[in-house]
């Protein structure tokens, strides 16, 4: 196993922006989770963050992640996230995290979530 | 005078006329008296005429193109009478002119001749005493310089070998007469995990010993400061090449193992690779690597296998694959890898490889270069501890405290448990709360202080798998102020972080932390029956 510092690519799709996250979301991805953000959410698009390729998310990922679920609550912003291992998923359910974004299990599934948070 | 070649490197003395001598080293009118000795060069005609002159020689009439000569005219020397021994020229008496004044009558050269004829052979003895002298006396230095060499050699191997609960450690040397430059080294690192060396400096005697221990004395400095095998053989490597005398390098294999676990990871510097003998046949442990010495910059392939209960290793030097038998043949690779294959490993395997080389190079048969061995055997009953309390130890290792490090005690933890087969789900669980047991040991314990290092100790027991993570931070509580509460999160009122210990909790079966010395433990349980694993 080898750490992979986080590179976030970010791509529209169906009005909403598609972070994929791809590496280890720990301390070391602070700043590239925080800039893909404000680009994926500018213009008040929703979000849907990509897990698939992130191998490894520790606590202080996880305190990341409620940092962006707080700065998209404060602007009105729903994320979804798709891509989680039966591992981390638990982790988000044990967390709550996932009481406050849209767990879907893949792109598609997170697509018609997102369209129906557009729609309401 | 130029070099003469051996037989006439003698000192041809002249004998002085009276009224020449000094004073104060006259004793007496007439007393002979030693001057510079006028030496013949090779190629000076006079040497072939003394060579083959019947008797005395008249210097005065004689009449060649010859330095020496003209030089012993100068000096006043009338008559030369060769010393010959057995058809060689071994000296020529030289003769002033007669206190008389009158010249050398021919009464006087038959007594001359006949002195020569006497005094030729008596000299030639005294020469061979002399030449034989010497002859011992360079090879007395030869040897003491071997003495030399087998002394630095010997002090830099280690006296005894550390003994490991579970594995048989043995190891063997034994240098050739011209002493190579082989060594070997066990080395315990602090963590628990023992580093092994084996190596060869090329060249031989005292430049090879010194070598030798130069690369030893790095190789323990980086051996205590790195963990990983590749990063000290650049780091020796970095340290020998500025030094090295030319022509001069060492190969070295060098290789660290976690005795709990059997985990050995190695690199090697262009050493002879080493054999495991594993219960599905032999194999080489490979990596790639320059010798050490030779230039500065170099990379080391990092390897790693781990050692199963039964398994043997053998690491050598080239004094053993290269033995020669009679006819010249080689000991050879193939050899060596079947006795491996065909014997049990520790002590046994080294009296084994012995008894095969002396019978392949014969009885009488000198040793070519040094021969040296260790063995590695995991006994087949698996580590226990001492006194068995804790059970067995599936793993048991320290790391820095710098951030990131957690990833390395969940690696090494999930293979230290690979053993036990844990459903799939739970072994995930059990890796996040040791990564963030770990995080926190070096952050809230240790407080990333590099020095102070994290333990990491995997048992299991009766039915449960422990796992210790032990920091500096004194005995105090590591819970949190807060439970951590998310909607709290979200709205500001607490950190976002403070997860660690939330997760931990619920990863595991049992989570407590105990506190001893200054040293705290966060101690996460599975039972291994029941427990979560009816949800794999």
């Amino acid at each position: 196993m080898t750490t992979r510092e986080l590179e976030v690519t970010v791509r529209e799709h169906g009005g909403a922006a598609i972070l994929d996250l791809a590496g280890d979301i720990d301390s070391s991805a602070e700043a590239a989770l925080q800039s893909a953000f404000e680009e994926g959410t500018r213009g008040g698009r929703q979000v849907v963050l990509n897990f698939s390729r992130a191998d490894y998310i520790n606590s202080t990922g996880i305190a990341l992640i409620v940092g962006l679920l707080a700065q998209a609550r404060a602007r009105g912003i729903s994320i979804t996230a798709y891509g989680l291992s039966d591992h981390y998923r638990e982790i988000f359910e044990i967390t709550r995290l996932a009481d406050f974004m849209t767990i879907a299990d893949d792109e598609s599934g997170a697509m018609s979530g997102t369209e129906r948070t557009n729609h309401a | 005078m130029t070099a003469l070649t051996r037989p006439f490197r003698r000192r041809f003395l002249r004998r002085g006329r009276a009224g020449e001598a000094p004073e104060a080293e006259a004793p007496h009118a007439g007393a002979t008296v030693e001057q510079a000795p006028v030496e013949i060069s090779p190629n000076d005609p006079l040497l072939a005429y003394f060579q083959a002159a019947t008797g005395a020689v008249d210097i005065d009439t004689l009449d060649l193109d010859s330095p020496a000569l003209r030089e012993l005219k100068a000096a006043g020397v009338k008559l030369a009478v060769p010393l010959v021994s057995q058809g060689e020229l071994i000296g020529v008496l030289n003769l002033g002119p007669r206190l008389s004044e009158q010249d050398y009558s021919s009464d006087d050269r038959k007594l001359l001749d006949n002195l020569a004829a006497q005094a030729a052979p008596a000299l030639r003895v005294g020469q061979l005493v002399r030449e034989q002298e010497a002859e011992a006396a360079t090879r007395q230095r030869f040897e003491q310089e071997l003495e030399v060499a087998r002394l630095i050699q010997q002090n830099f191997l280690p006296k005894e070998l550390p003994a490991l609960p579970g594995w048989q450690v043995a190891a063997y040397y034994r240098p050739a007469r011209e002493v190579g430059g082989d060594f070997y080294d066990v080395i315990p690192l602090p963590d628990g995990r023992v580093a092994f060396v084996v190596g060869d400096v090329t060249d031989k005697g005292v430049p090879a010993a010194l070598v030798m221990s130069a690369t030893r004395s790095v190789l323990r400095a980086s051996a205590q400061r790195l963990m990983e095998p590749g990063a000290v053989l650049e780091r020796v490597n970095e340290h020998l090449c500025p030094d090295m005398p030319a022509k001069m390098f060492v190969t070295c294999l060098y290789g660290v193992l976690e005795p709990a676990s059997g985990l050995l990871r190695f690199a090697n510097a262009g050493h002879d690779l080493p054999y495991v003998k594993t219960s599905e046949g032999v194999v080489e442990l490979r990596a790639r690597g320059m010798p050490l010495g030779l230039m500065p910059g170099m990379e080391y392939e990092e390897k790693e296998t781990v050692l199963e209960p039964g398994d043997s290793v053998l690491l050598h030097s080239d004094g053993v694959v290269e033995a020669h038998d009679p006819d010249r043949e080689m000991f050879g690779f193939p050899r060596l890898k079947e006795t491996v294959g065909d014997n049990p490993g520790g002590q046994a395997l080294i009296d084994r490889v012995i008894a095969d080389l002396e019978a392949f190079t014969g009885p009488d048969a000198e040793q070519e270069d040094d021969i040296t061995m260790v063995t590695l055997e995991r006994s087949a009953g698996g580590a226990m501890v001492a006194g068995a309390m804790n059970g067995t130890v599936l793993a048991d290792f320290e790391l820095p405290s710098e951030p990131g490090n957690e990833r390395q005690a969940i690696e090494r933890v999930e293979r230290a448990v690979a053993q036990l087969g844990l459903a799939p789900q739970r072994l995930e669980r059990l890796k996040t709360a040791v990564g963030e047991a770990t995080m926190n040991a070096m952050e809230h314990g240790n407080e990333y202080r590099p020095g102070r290092p994290v333990s990491v100790r995997v048992l299991e027991s009766a039915g449960s798998l422990r796992v210790q993570v032990t920091d500096l931070g004194g005995a105090g509580a590591l819970a949190p102020a807060d439970q951590p509460d998310l909607e709290a999160k979200l709205e500001g009122r607490q950190t976002p972080r403070g997860w660690g210990l939330f997760l931990i909790e619920r990863m595991v079966d049992e989570a407590r932390v105990t506190g001893e010395g200054g040293r705290r433990t966060v101690e996460l349980v599975l039972h291994l029956q029941g427990g979560h694993d009816d949800d794999a």
